[in-house]
């Protein structure tokens, strides 16, 4: 295992208090609670380790392939290519855009307006690539948040016992760095050789929480 | 010491660098002109909404106004805005918080940003954008980071004591908005006690008692509107 600790960018970027917009998403976690697919901790730790093999995994591909210098606006063509639900598309941008207002301030670089100019609204995987340097860390830091934000979720909408939760998470911590140290070998691979891990369950409720969003309440953007 | 010349303090006692009186820190980016913002925030049920229909019509004629909602249940606000009438449905923008309404004012302002600047896009010519917060307790302030400048509510219902308690929404807030003052005499409200508590505990702040069963415009504070934004058009 690598022994060098995370730098701190990373760690900035992985944490909640992140000023990044995050914290109004859910992952697909509301629209599940709503319909009681995920109602205690054994059902939110199978939706999250099906949440972090998935779309974690393809987050923390796009993360890692990010720090190689390679094309962005084609990881960013690529990232859309593999998210068939537009309401994930347009939540992984919105993320992405968070962290892009954040970067402008906070990690100026001609390479970071490169890609503003090209993409204002990059996927979240692909600036939180570019902003961190070794591609492990690149790829944690989107594997963790992949189950975090909807961990965060769950204890607010079902009142989940928050050291319960904590605890869940911790369980899949070594899988998250599983998922994190398989992305890592792709920090050099072409765009279009990138794995596709999809989940056609939260495809459909991210789809789902969006009509919701027009006929009824829902908290979160996604 | 005057108010206007406070030294900077180092903190760090193995600095030997920088000068503390350079003030090369200016990263607010380039003097873009955008829309003031003002933010109403308060505890739920205040009036912060009627408040802000009521800004709408007192103001909408005259000033190029839009308005971003922030209640938890987001569309409720946004779709009594524009039932009410008093503003095109394309000036509401509603922002879901993820059941942190102060989060989404204070400590991460993102959403509320994207939905200013969606709003300056769609309306190049924006003068004034009404953030309006979810209902939440007296602890939440808006940033500094969203807004120019911002009225805190409060509702004689919710009990005489509450400028007395204080908070940073009381305390610190540019405008203090007493609301419903027709209804102290069945909730058996004190007005004359709120009124000095929250003169007291705001040093200086103005305060503003209203009804908008008796003035449904909000003559006082769409004044006061009309006021901030006269200044901070000569400050940009």
């Amino acid at each position: 295992m690598d022994a060098a600790p995370m730098d701190a960018t990373a760690l900035l970027l992985a944490d909640s208090r992140f000023p990044g917009g995050g914290h109004a998403h859910s992952g697909g976690l509301e629209e599940a609670a709503a319909r009681g697919l995920v109602t205690d901790e054994p059902s939110l730790a199978s939706f999250l380790l099906g949440r972090l093999r998935t779309a974690g995994a393809l987050a923390a591909a796009f993360a890692a392939a990010a720090t190689g210098g390679g094309d962005l606006g084609a990881l960013d063509a690529e990232f859309d290519a593999r998210t068939p639900s537009p309401a994930q598309r347009a939540a992984s941008r919105a993320q992405g855009g968070g962290v892009a207002r954040a970067a402008r301030r906070a990690w100026p670089s001609a390479r970071l307006d490169a890609l503003l100019a090209a993409q204002p609204r990059p996927h979240h995987p692909v600036i939180v690539g570019l902003l961190v340097r070794d591609p492990r860390d690149a790829a944690r830091v989107v594997a963790y948040l992949a189950v975090t934000g909807p961990a965060s979720a769950a204890v607010r909408l079902l009142g989940l016992d928050p050291l319960g939760v904590n605890a869940v998470l911790a369980r899949l911590a070594g899988e998250v760095d599983a998922v994190a140290a398989d992305a890592a070998r792709h920090a050099r691979t072409a765009p279009e050789d990138l794995p596709a891990p999809g989940s056609p369950a939260l495809d459909l409720l991210a789809e789902a929480h969006d009509r919701h969003h027009r006929e009824e309440v829902r908290l979160f953007a996604s | 010491m005057p108010a206007d010349h406070v030294h900077p303090v180092n903190f760090d006692p193995t600095d030997t660098g920088h000068d503390p009186h350079d003030h090369d820190h200016d990263h607010q980016g380039g003097h873009r002109r955008r829309a003031v913002r003002i933010g109403i925030g308060g505890p739920v049920g205040s009036g912060k909404t009627a408040l802000t229909a009521a800004l709408c019509r007192a103001l909408g004629d005259e000033i190029d106004l839009a308005v971003v909602t922030n209640d938890i249940y987001t569309t409720e606000d946004a779709d009594f805005l524009r039932k009410a009438g008093v503003l095109a449905p394309e000036r509401v923008e509603a922002v879901r918080t993820g059941c942190c309404p102060h989060t989404a004012i204070r400590d991460d302002i993102t959403a509320n940003l994207d939905a200013v600047e969606l709003l300056e896009h769609r309306f190049p010519g924006l003068e004034l954008v009404i953030v309006e917060s979810g209902g939440d307790n007296l602890t939440a302030v808006f940033s500094r980071g969203l807004v120019d400048r911002q009225v805190f509510v409060v509702d004689v219902a919710g009990g005489d004591k509450v400028p007395r308690k204080g908070g940073p929404g009381v305390t610190t807030a540019d405008l203090l908005v007493i609301n419903k003052t027709d209804l102290a005499p069945l909730v058996g409200a004190d007005l004359g006690v709120m009124a000095a508590d929250a003169h007291r505990v705001r040093g200086g702040l103005p305060v503003v008692a209203q009804s908008l069963v008796a003035t449904p415009d909000a003559p006082e504070v769409a004044a006061w509107v009309r006021a901030q934004l006269r200044t901070l058009a000569t400050v940009r």
